[in-house]
């Protein structure tokens, strides 16, 4: 995948929680466009590098640049603005809303009515509104869920949930998608139809970085695998990707 | 779909208006005009505060502050400093809004039960400065002489007038409130509700929109405490005390929470129970908090939903 820039590179990353060293130098970079799987076992540092890069907090030391800027101290909610989205290990969806109403939840940093907006309704508001329900069909289309927009979400069954929260991610039109275990809880089936869906939204050019546990799922679709293990990044390569994309 | 839930409400809007219109023309009894205002009043209280819990889900235990400074804002404004009150109120208005910016800064960093005490000592604060501030507030005695409101020929002195005055308002805050909750800035508010950290993760400034909510339930307060001081005329620390924070809290929760119109069943329902339970006088307190109780018991979502759910139920009968 040389063709591509890297789109995100971690350098040098350190990060610990009172004694525990959870990230110890920490180095890689994810070439546009390509889908990473970032294994190891528990406990290993999955989770907080996702963190990191997601700026729920920042890194001791080290650089995280994206797209040719440092954002190893953005809050959360600027770099979804940037194009970094994520989902949840356990899925964190707005359970009292509709299915619907979370992926235009999901385009909040792509639309720009304010509180003012709201309440004197511009004419460009209703543009705007219009246009955010447009992109939220086609996201719905993308994954499956058309037919259950009007269901409140926390209604869905497990798997469809999980697909909820890729699409609410894909809804603010992100550059990097980051996946933290999307086949947890999923049967074979959903963990098959999971596996090209993310193929699908690589192809979209959105580059993807996964956690997973399930091995054949991550390698059968990383071009890319990181493996970490008691927060090192492990030397030993895993056996390489099955089959390479065609790109 | 969507447009139907528009029209849906439009027209629901618009009833009510005309009730509200056909009720000020034929009700001719002065004290229930009274109740009606303070209703519209109280409505105007717990939809303000409804906005902050019922959607954005952050408590506010001391919101009687904001009430407070509505009223004696426009106290101070119009009786020591000789100001109109029109130009009063959009100044207590302005007043809360920078006073719930300043306060909700630090606060709104807090979260459940620590958000509950942060508000609390807030409001016991302000509390102490209408009661200490004697020079300025009138003290524990209360503020006297706040002036009759009028506009041009139309005054505002009798009961009928001052219920379409009122009630005007409520009407405008309702659209308001509809359009904000139907909105982009609704959908994040109702997100933050549902979990704070998902709605970080989609790009939502939770700590900027909860401000902003914030100082919008202030504002109602404020416009509340206006309308009320100059229907009394005098006011006391005692009416914007805890006690006063908490019923806030009680409408909103009776009436059901995310719910426009259960702030207005939930200001109905505790403004006139009181008085409908004078009859048991000195068992009032008693009957009054077990109505609020089995309530509660059996409509734990709030009089909107639970009447909602027992005539959806009946359909299906």
């Amino acid at each position: 995948m040389t063709q591509h820039p890297p789109l995100l590179r971690i350098e040098n990353v350190y990060k610990a929680f009172g004694g525990v060293q959870a990230l110890n130098d920490i180095t890689f970079s994810l070439s546009s466009g390509s889908i990473t799987g970032l294994i190891g076992p528990n406990g290993a540092g999955k989770t907080t590098l996702f963190n990191l890069i997601s700026g729920v907090f920042p890194a001791d030391k080290g650089r995280i640049v994206f797209d040719g800027a440092d954002i190893r101290n953005k809050k959360s909610h600027l770099l979804v603005g940037l194009g970094i989205a994520r989902t949840f290990q356990n899925v964190e969806l707005f359970e009292t809303m509709t299915v619907l109403e979370n992926i235009l939840v999901g385009q909040y940093t792509r639309t720009r009515c304010g509180m003012w907006g709201s309440i004197l309704r511009f004419p460009w508001i209703s543009a705007e509104e219009k246009n955010s329900h447009r992109i939220a069909s086609e996201i719905l289309d993308f994954v499956g869920l058309s037919q259950y927009a009007d269901h409140t979400s926390s209604d869905l069954p497990f798997g469809w949930q999980r697909l909820l929260e890729i699409a609410r991610a894909l809804a603010s039109g992100p550059k990097l998608l980051l996946l933290d275990e999307p086949a947890a809880g999923l049967n074979i089936v959903e963990t098959l139809k999971l596996g090209d869906l993310i193929r699908k939204i690589r192809d979209q050019d959105i580059t993807v970085l996964l956690v997973e546990h399930d091995m054949s799922l991550t390698m059968e679709i990383s071009d890319q695998i990181v493996v970490l293990d008691q927060g090192k990044k492990s030397p030993k390569a895993p056996p390489g990707p099955s089959r390479k994309m065609k790109r | 779909m969507i447009n139907r839930h528009l029209t849906r409400d439009r027209l629901l809007l618009a009833a009510f208006a005309l009730l509200i219109l056909c009720t000020g023309i034929f009700v001719e009894n002065y004290y229930y005009l009274q109740m009606l205002t303070f209703i519209g009043i109280n409505t105007l209280l717990a939809l303000g505060l409804n906005m902050l819990m019922g959607y954005a889900g952050q408590i506010s235990l001391g919101h009687a502050a904001f009430y407070g400074i509505g009223a004696y804002g426009t106290a101070i404004m119009t009786v020591h400093w000789h100001l109109s009150p029109w130009i009063a109120l959009p100044g207590t208005i302005l007043t809360a809004m920078l006073v719930a910016y300043i306060v909700g800064i630090p606060t709104l960093k807090l979260s459940g039960y620590y958000l509950g005490m942060g508000t609390l000592g807030f409001g016991m604060i302000v509390n102490i400065i209408f009661r200490e501030w004697s020079s300025v507030t009138g003290g524990a005695s209360g503020f006297v002489g706040i002036p009759t409101l009028e506009l041009g020929p139309v005054s505002f002195a009798s009961g009928r007038s001052y219920f379409f005055l009122v009630w005007g308002f409520v009407i405008l805050s309702f659209i308001i409130c509809h359009r904000i909750i139907d909105s982009r800035i609704g959908r994040a508010l109702r997100a933050i509700h549902d979990g704070e950290k998902a709605a970080a993760a989609v790009g939502v400034d939770t700590a900027k929109l909860k401000l902003q909510v914030f100082v919008l339930s202030a504002a109602f307060a404020a416009l509340a405490g206006f309308l009320y001081a100059h229907m009394v005329f005098f006011i006391s620390p005692e009416t914007f005390s805890f006690i006063s924070s908490i019923r806030m809290v009680t409408m909103v929760v009776i009436g059901g929470m995310a719910s426009i119109w259960g702030s207005l069943l939930g200001a109905s329902l505790l403004t006139l129970l009181p008085e409908w339970l004078q009859a048991f006088s000195e068992f009032e307190m008693v009957v009054y908090g077990l109505i609020l109780m089995i309530v509660m018991i059996f409509l734990p979502r709030g009089l909107t939903r639970g009447l909602l759910d027992i005539y959806e139920r009946a359909l299906k009968k």
